[in-house]
């Protein structure tokens, strides 16, 4: 994982509450089974409108999404963190995140900043008033700088620390090897295991016709 | 110390405290996995060198993509058959048990884990799917996961989580006939919003819910997501206890008597604290119907299309304009007068056999409305083979119904289960985003019982909107187990 410690690109000014991850990226794209090449299904739905943001030519390079409250709620679907870093998103503002979407992003590299909804509004009008504005943002000092709008960010120290690290999970947790093999020892036997199986009486399943 | 429910769960699961704003490194006792959110993940381990950790804590079973109609065949999306076939190989590289389409275990896989008696209480449940949280009606605490996380899961058995809050739930008295409990949570989420229990793991008590079946608990804890909750979770008590006794894979002999020591201890102190309270009374409910785009857009089936006009909250304004034209809807229509195209009864949410079992009741004897078309989906292949005993399948084909095989389905559209652009639908499921079940297709959440009588009547309605002459008790949802199941035992409703 890249570190990320600042980062200066275009702001997009994304109007909208409530953008769920079905709006992110439409659950046919789920159907992939690879890890990158989802720029396509960004926003797949409002892409074809040529009034949508980043159909706009001076928004369309941008890569600091600035959107209003409540980004990434619904499904859990991380390829809504995979689909705005491959366009070229680095950070995603906003003044309230769904959980899940905030976690996934940080642990994708991509910054979720929450900032207060008045810096939101002030950044909308500067981005809107003029199109292609650059957006700062510092993770090191959490603040966000568009013009003269200079606001702080709040983002969980861990996830600041990790993001500034380039740290990647799994490695980190498989250093804590001996703790989990402690705990494993120690576990309730009657905890259940799904190995070997165990089933219900065999029966043989029909497929459903279609009704003619 | 005293604690909630979910603080005990969360203390008696930590593998490493974190300091210094480190989260804690909770075990997981059970990953549930499908074809979905998993291939990148073991893309990650086989990129890594890495192997799963644990494959006797994990399940594989094949249910978003699936098709519920000649699944003898090859599917015909290749991207869904990619999918599944992906998943095939991994769980064959890896030693995963996994379910497959045409097994008698196979299903969405929210209801496989608990039909197999592996939910249990007291459990930490992951799974990379969002409705995760319907296994914390068991009083696990159960939560949805990315697929990064499902990564760390298959290599660990660990996550490090940050710390929640928890909110209580309480929802005193008793339902009105003709109500459910998945009217009780299409009541919360219009509460308290679909941001209202973000940080949160909501836990639902009260008497209304404590006398809920297992299933109808599952359906309020599915839906916690949705209020942007991180995990919902009821306390285990008789019900939960009698719903796993002989399941396939509950405890047996000693272990069952120490498990239900250790269950017992699973509820929230007297004295604990939740950081937040909201309280609900049951006896004021009547079925609710969503009219928007987001599951807190919903209203009593009495009420009206709301007026955005005359909404003074910003936001909640220019979200119920967006949403009232996506729906098509005229401000100030009864909902009542809301023709449908489409009626879907199943998904995690409402697929289980007692869904099917109070569908079938309203629906015997009757026809459907003419140009609706209904499609019943049996959550798992166990459910399917259960109401096939039990005559269901007959009741609803008599209907003019469609019975389907097993699975996600019209939920989210990734199978050729999707709503036309424009159409219309009642679904039982959970969500009714833009385009959720198909591309301009639009959704009503409802419950099953209210799904029923829209079928009927063909514009959304309650079940007193039909003459059922006193005949069907509504209120007697019994939550027969699905095990020990002897199907060529046919039970009659
Ligand atoms: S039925 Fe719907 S909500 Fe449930 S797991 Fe499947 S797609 Fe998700």
């Amino acid at each position: 994982m890249e570190k990320f410690t600042t980062h200066t690109g275009i702001g997009v000014p994304l109007r909208r509450s409530n953008v769920d991850t079905d709006q992110i990226i439409p659950a046919v794209y789920l159907k992939r089974v690879t890890r990158t090449g989802f720029e396509d299904a960004l926003f797949a739905a409002w892409r074809g409108d040529a009034s949508f943001v980043l159909n706009q030519e001076a928004y369309s390079a941008g890569s600091v999404l600035v959107a209003g409250p409540d980004f990434g709620t619904g499904s859990s679907r991380e390829h809504a963190v995979w689909a705005l870093k491959d366009y070229g998103f680095k950070a995603v503002l906003a003044s309230r995140f769904a959980d899940i979407f905030r976690g996934n992003s940080g642990k994708q590299g991509l910054l979720a900043a929450q900032l207060a909804q008045e810096d939101i509004e002030l950044i909308w009008k500067v981005l809107e008033a003029e199109p292609g504005t650059e957006i700062t943002v510092d993770l090191e000092h959490k603040t966000v700088t568009c013009r003269d709008v200079v606001a702080a960010f709040s983002i969980d120290d861990y996830t600041r620390w990790r993001l500034m690290e380039g740290l990647d999970d799994i490695g980190l947790t498989l250093g804590h090897e001996e703790d989990i093999a402690t705990f494993e020892a120690n576990r309730a036997a009657w905890r259940p295991h799904t190995l070997p199986a165990k089933h219900l009486p065999t029966v043989e399943v029909t497929p459903a016709r279609p009704v003619s | 110390m005293a604690g909630t429910l979910a603080e005990k769960v969360w203390r008696d699961h930590v593998v490493r405290k974190g300091t210094g704003g480190e989260p804690d490194l909770l075990y997981i006792d059970l990953h549930l996995v499908h074809e979905v959110t998993s291939p990148q993940a073991f893309e990650g381990l086989r990129l890594a060198d890495r192997q799963v950790r644990r494959p006797d804590l994990t399940i594989a079973t094949e249910d978003h993509n699936t098709p519920t109609l000649d699944i003898d065949l090859p599917i015909a999306d290749l991207t869904s058959r990619t999918q599944i076939e992906t998943l095939r190989r991994n769980a064959e590289d890896f030693g995963i048990r996994l379910h497959s389409l045409g097994d008698a275990d196979q299903g969405i896989v929210h209801a496989v884990g608990p039909q197999l008696g592996l939910t249990q209480p007291g459990l930490t449940v992951v799974c990379g799917d969002s409705h995760t949280s319907t296994h914390g009606a068991f009083g696990a605490l159960a939560f949805g996961i990315g697929t990064s996380e499902v990564e760390h899961v298959l290599a660990t058995q660990t996550l490090p989580l940050a710390p929640f809050k928890t909110m209580a739930i309480t929802v005193n008295g008793e339902l009105p006939a003709g109500a459910t409990s998945k009217d009780i949570i299409l009541a919360i989420i219009a509460k308290i919003g679909t941001g209202g229990g973000q940080g949160y793991v909501l836990e639902y008590r009260g008497e209304a819910i404590r006398k809920l079946s297992m299933e109808a608990r599952m359906t309020i804890c599915n839906m916690s997501i949705e209020a942007g909750a991180r995990a919902g979770m009821i306390a285990p008590d008789e019900t939960t206890f009698a719903y796993l006794k002989g399941r396939p894979h509950a405890p047996e002999g000693a272990e069952w008597d120490a498990a239900m020591e250790y269950w017992k201890t699973l509820r929230t102190d007297d004295d604990a604290v939740f950081d937040a309270e909201v309280v609900l009374e049951a006896a004021d409910l009547e079925p609710y119907v969503t009219w928007g785009t987001n599951p807190g857009q919903g209203l009593p089936i009495s009420g009206r299309v709301p007026v955005p006009e005359e909404i003074a909250d910003e936001n909640a304004r220019v979200a119920a304009e967006r949403a009232v034209e996506y729906m098509d809807l005229v401000p100030g229509t009864p909902l009542r007068d809301i023709a449908v195209d489409t009626v879907f009864i199943g998904s995690c949410t409402n697929g289980r056999i007692e869904d099917l079992r109070s569908v079938a009741k309203v629906l015997k004897g009757r026809t459907k409305a003419e140009n609706v078309r209904v499609l019943v989906v049996p959550a798992s292949a166990r459910v399917r083979l259960q109401a096939e005993a039990e005559g269901l399948d007959q009741i609803f084909l008599d209907f003019g119904a469609e019975w389907r095989n097993a699975g996600c389905s019209m939920c989210l559209g990734m199978n050729p289960d999707q709503l036309a652009p424009g159409e219309r639908a009642a679904s039982t499921s959970n969500r009714n985003f833009e385009g959720r079940q198909g591309k301009g297709g639009r959704t009503h959440l409802v419950s099953p019982l209210v799904a029923a009588a829209t079928a009927v009547r063909g514009t959304l309605s309650a079940v007193s909107d039909l003459d059922l002459a006193g005949d069907v008790d509504l209120t007697s949802f019994d939550g027969s187990p699905l095990a020990p199941l002897d199907p060529s035992v046919p039970m009659h409703v």
